[in-house]
């Protein structure tokens, strides 16, 4: 092949890669115009024979045509590479709006939200998590929370037996107040510790009752503690929970098992005045029964209902909802 | 307990507005359920006599009345009662008259004729609950006198009060205002009432034996002759009724009188109609009888007291109901008057038992003041006497067993360091005996004798409590103890919390059904469990504790179901209960976690179970064909951790389904987190992985359908040994080809060395191997 042959050769070259409409055929070409039959390699192999200075001419020149139609190539596949994605893109193109329809969490039953806010709430505070059984025994419900036998203040609360022992030896704890003394009973002082838990008393459903609930209580027990301690834990969980602007007060109260007793109000930013709960001083007849020295320690106790809170922080108005697991109302919170 | 204004201020010059006081009545913890202005609205209302009685010419359901509203003249109005007759005095409303409902009463046309007023039922004005008839009024007052003159009503404020069980002296008027007394630092007193003593001497007429004394601490008796049994003074009706208590007649109405007033309960006793005047207190025979006051026969035990006459026979149920043999009448014109005090718990149990809780039996529960019997037998005669009552001369007084109160030693620095106050022995002095808590100073402390009103006060932490509430709650400083414990949740807490996110995770719901069941709701999800039963349900579908969640997530499913809401994925987490089978002071009670997942088959179950395994970071475990009742035959599996049976996953049998109304298939998974999370799981230690490159083979076997995939895979592991670092199952198929019976499981094992590069004879050997375990140890043939 002489010099004029190559200038044709290559002039068709580039007039074939400019024709090549994908990136298949341009790698076909490649091959036809460099790879080992081509007109290029063919004319390098005819070298040897030619005198030194047609030699070096000519391959000089075939080093130029080849660089040439590989630059050639490369530019042709670029621009080749780039339409191509071009029509990948198009042809994948969705309408992701279709597709908004896809995974989802399960939603956390509000009660268990409550709950595991006020965990928090109290662990953040320096407090344990305790827990006892459902079904109790008389002793830990009533007898060692200073409910004697007989006593009116047990006609406080509606009790359910369960037939197990002895007729009313055992029953559906009517408060979370048994694990106060289960608490006392395993631990050594000093005690910071919060008991939520399910409670039950034989009370027809209706918008405010449930004959199941929850209620969480405080336990504290230690050297030194004081009603003013009490006032000023309980203000401080008001604020932790309910917001800036929310404080509380208490009420003198009666319960067996505390002494001073008293109730605590929530009061609202507006002026307006929630009942939450009650609390007291631990009674010395109560930390006397779990073990514990009147002389030596002292504490305090609080409770209040869970579900409550779960029904303001939502606005729900009937207690019942919680417990009918209708979807429409899981599904929302 | 209700109190009004007025009253309380008979005996203490309480200052404040009505709403400030309602103020401290909370603060003293004698918290003010309702306060309500009484006797106003009587504007316009005015006393009228019938003059006549009409038809209505063109209606049958009201008349024509025509009433004389003072003037003489005959007013006509309309009236749709017809209790009155010609001449009875009737209440009036004026026209111009707003009533308490709102309704301004205007001249108008009823059916054509003219009605210039309206004439009232008393529940229409506030005075009673007879919302049918005309209030009839006392025939002796004058026509035209306004109501509320008329009926000595006066304007004046009612509190209800909640008092708790440990306040008796709050159940009576003088008791709320003794404590609202020493609140304000205003006097208080219980005035002496002026009553003398005349005619036959008592002693020698009646006499009192007290034979049980741990029942009756008190018997107090007195003699009043000149009774006329009568209607009570207005002033002292319209008391009762603002309290609550209907007025009966003069006596019983200073019965009720006295208890409200001074907490006292009473009771007379016609001392004509007594068979033989010696009283007597003992406990009751087993099965005596009597019957009482309502005209009910009630059967005794031996815990009841009862007062019994001079032949031994039972006249009265000790402090809860008197007999109907001496009850007194319109004849009687002697009284016995008893003021006794019983023991508290014997009246709780006799009044709980009968059924029978009246104000009197409330009161006695709570602990009456043993020394205001005197005091309040003279008020009742002083009451009385208007009517021509007298007293006896002498007072019978019996005595048996009383609580012992002695003085109370109160160290005022443990009271300030209990309560986190700074009151000086000075200060706390004065604050106890404003509340008639007499003391003397010795030493650092105080000596402090318990008024016998309060005999729920018995030790120095009840005594901090009166300091407290007198103090004020609120002048408390408020303080956060200074404790350097860490929180947190144990580790089973965090667990119950990482199966919760878990369940969330994988887009499940959280239910939470009540864990109350109804008889038979175990049998229809096939559990045999005995079951934990409640002794006194209020209904028979709250009779049963669950011993699984079954019954509840699927009566979820089905309650869903019906409002056409199916598909449901849920969770719970909660605690079942039952019969164990060793004596145990409590019931099982387990911690479990149960989910439904309607529509979908056991596939999704296992796959929520091993997501959990994953989570929890479990160790090997199980899956074992078996079949539970109540779950699908031949889709279910237990689930063994460790070899320790943890739960239960697959789905719901169809029986059960139909029995439960629940139209779609249920994946289902039951475990017990309580013995699940006591096994090891949790942090896991880091196994070194190869650096070298890995080889994947695939295989796939034709099987046996009897043969579980999880066989395969474990003969799989052991021809492979130590090389196999993963092995899964990527098809399962049948097909006709294959034949009835049998099913194509394909596995893809990716081999690897910890310290070389694998040979492919390495690979070649090991595959081979496998293909012969398999087909050796099962009924199982390589698929080419």
């Amino acid at each position: 092949m002489n010099e004029i042959d190559l200038d044709a050769h290559l002039a068709q070259a580039a007039t074939d890669i400019a024709a090549a409409t994908d990136l298949a055929a341009l790698k076909d070409l490649d091959g036809v115009l460099l790879g080992k039959k081509s007109a290029i390699t063919a004319a390098k192999r005819t070298l040897g024979g030619l005198e030194p200075d047609q030699r070096r001419a000519l391959g000089l020149r075939l080093n130029e045509v080849r660089d040439e139609l590989t630059g050639l190539l490369d530019e042709r596949r670029r621009h080749l590479e780039v339409g191509e994605r071009a029509a990948q893109l198009e042809n994948e193109r969705l309408d992701l709006t279709e597709l908004d329809h896809g995974r989802r969490l399960g939603h956390r039953h509000v009660i268990t939200q409550t709950w595991e806010r006020l965990e928090d709430l109290f662990v953040g505070m320096g407090y344990t998590v305790s827990e006892g059984p459902e079904i109790e025994d008389e002793w830990h419900n009533f007898g060692a929370l200073n409910f004697p036998p007989d006593h009116p203040a047990r006609d406080m609360y509606d009790t359910l037996y369960v037939n197990y022992g002895d007729p009313q030896s055992t029953l559906l704890r009517t408060h979370t107040s048994p694990v106060q003394v289960r608490v006392m009973e395993d631990q050594e002082p000093p005690i910071y510790s919060i008991m939520p838990g399910r409670v039950f008393r034989s009370d027809t459903a209706d918008a405010t009752h449930m004959p199941v609930f929850h209620q969480i209580e405080a336990l504290v027990i230690d050297r030194g503690i004081t009603f003013g301690d009490l006032a000023g834990t309980l203000e401080a969980f008001t604020t932790a929970y309910f917001g800036e602007g929310f404080t509380s007060r208490l009420r003198p109260s009666y319960f067996p098992f505390t002494e001073p007793s008293a109730e605590f109000d929530i009061r609202r930013p507006d002026g307006s005045w929630l009942e939450l709960g009650g609390c007291g001083m631990v009674h010395p007849n109560v930390l006397t029964a779990a073990g514990l020295d009147p002389e030596e320690w002292s504490g305090f106790a609080f409770g209040f209902g869970l579900d409550r809170l779960a029904l303001m922080r939502h606005d729900i108005d009937d207690l019942r909802e919680l417990f009918r697991n209708d979807h429409r109302f899981l599904s929302q919170f | 307990m209700k109190v009004l204004l007025s009253w309380l201020r008979e005996f203490a010059p309480l200052e404040g507005t009505p709403e400030g006081i309602a103020d401290q009545l909370s603060a003293l913890g004698l918290a003010v359920e309702e306060m309500t202005a009484v006797g106003e609205g009587f504007e316009g209302l005015v006393v009228a006599r019938v003059l006549d009685l009409r038809p209505h010419p063109d209606a049958d359901r009201i008349q024509l009345v025509d009433v004389d509203a003072g003037d003489g003249q005959a007013l006509q109005i309309c009236c749709g009662a017809f209790n009155m007759s010609v001449g009875d005095l009737v209440p009036l409303a004026t026209l111009g008259t707003v009533m308490p409902n709102g309704m301004e009463i205007a001249r108008r046309k009823m059916r054509g004729e003219w009605s210039n007023g309206m004439l009232c039922a008393s529940e229409e004005i506030g005075l009673g609950d007879d919302s049918e008839g005309i209030m009839l009024l006392d025939a002796a007052l004058e026509p035209g006198t306004p109501l509320s003159e008329a009926l000595e009503i006066v304007s004046d404020v009612l509190y209800e009060l909640e008092v708790n069980p440990n306040r008796p002296d709050a159940m009576s008027v003088a008791g709320v205002a003794r404590d609202l007394a020493a609140v304000q630092q205003v006097s208080f007193s219980l005035k002496q009432p002026t009553v003398q003593e005349s005619g036959d001497p008592a002693p020698g007429r009646v006499s009192v034996e007290i034979i049980d004394p741990d029942l009756c601490g008190r018997f107090a008796l007195r003699v009043l002759d000149g009774i006329t049994v009568e209607p009570s003074p207005r002033w002292l009706a319209n008391r009762l009724t603002a309290l609550g208590m209907r007025p009966i007649n003069n006596v019983v109405d200073a019965s009720n009188y006295v208890m409200l007033e001074l907490g006292q309960p009473s009771h007379t006793y016609d001392l004509a109609r007594l068979d033989g005047a010696g009283f007597s207190v003992r406990r009751a025979v087993d099965g005596e009888e009597i019957t009482t006051l309502d005209g009910v026969e009630r059967t005794l035990e031996s815990s009841d007291g009862v007062v019994t006459d001079a032949q031994n026979v039972v006249i009265g149920i000790a402090g809860v109901m008197g007999g109907a043999s001496t009850e007194i009448d319109e004849t009687t014109t002697t009284v016995a008057l008893e003021m006794a005090w019983w023991d508290p718990i014997s009246i709780s149990a006799t009044a709980r038992r009968l059924g029978l809780r009246s104000e009197a039996s409330a009161r006695f529960e709570r602990g009456a003041d043993p020394e205001v019997a005197e005091l309040a037998m003279q008020r009742f005669v002083e009451l009385l006497a208007p009517s021509g009552a007298t007293m006896a001369p002498g007072l019978i007084d019996v005595r048996g067993n009383l609580p012992v109160a002695g003085p109370v030693t109160v160290r005022v620095a443990r009271v300030n360091a209990l309560l986190g106050t700074e009151i000086s022995q000075e200060a706390m002095s004065a604050l106890l005996a404003s509340l008639e808590f007499a003391n003397t100073v010795d030493g650092d402390n105080l000596q402090v004798v318990v008024p016998s009103f309060r005999p729920d006060t018995t030790t120095e932490t009840d005594i901090a409590e009166e300091v407290a509430r007198l103090y004020g709650y609120a002048n408390i400083v408020k303080t956060v103890p200074l404790s350097t414990l860490t929180g947190g949740l144990t580790s089973r807490q965090k667990d119950r919390r990482l199966v919760r996110n878990t369940m969330l995770g994988l887009g499940i719901d959280e239910a939470m059904p009540v864990p109350f069941l109804a008889p038979g709701d175990l049998a229809a999800a096939g559990l045999s469990a005995a079951g934990v039963t409640v002794a006194n349900p209020l209904v028979a579908e709250e009779s049963v504790m669950r011993a699984s969640l079954r019954p509840g997530l699927l009566k979820t499913l089905a309650y869903n179901a019906s409002h056409r809401l199916t598909g449901l994925q849920i969770f719970e987490v909660g605690h079942v209960y039952d019969q164990p089978a060793q004596s145990q002071p409590l019931p099982d009670e387990n911690e479990h976690l149960g989910v439904a997942l309607a529509g979908v088959d056991a596939g999704e179950a296992v796959a929520v179970w091993s997501a959990l395994a994953d989570a929890l970071a479990l160790g090997q475990y199980e899956l074992v064909a078996d079949q539970p009742a109540g779950l699908h035959a031949t889709r279910t599996a237990r689930i063994e951790v460790s070899g320790t049976l943890v739960g239960f996953v697959g789905e719901i049998d169809p029986t059960v389904l139909a029995a439960y109304e629940v139209p779609q298939r249920v994946g289902w998974l039951e475990v017990n987190l309580d013995v699940l999370l006591a096994l090891p799981h949790g942090v896991k230690m880091f196994a070194a992985f190869s650096r070298y490159p890995t080889s994947d083979v695939d295989l796939a076997f034709e099987v046996e359908e009897s043969v579980p995939a999880a066989a395969v895979a474990t003969a799989l592991r052991e021809a492979a040994g130590d090389l196999l670092v993963d092995l899964a199952l990527f098809d399962v198929f049948r097909s006709e080809s294959m034949g009835e019976g049998k099913r194509s499981l394909a596995y893809t094992l990716r081999f690897q060395a910890d310290d070389r590069t694998l040979t492919d004879g390495e690979i070649a050997e090991t595959r081979q191997r496998c293909i012969d375990v398999v087909q050796g140890a099962l009924p199982a043939v390589l698929r080419s």
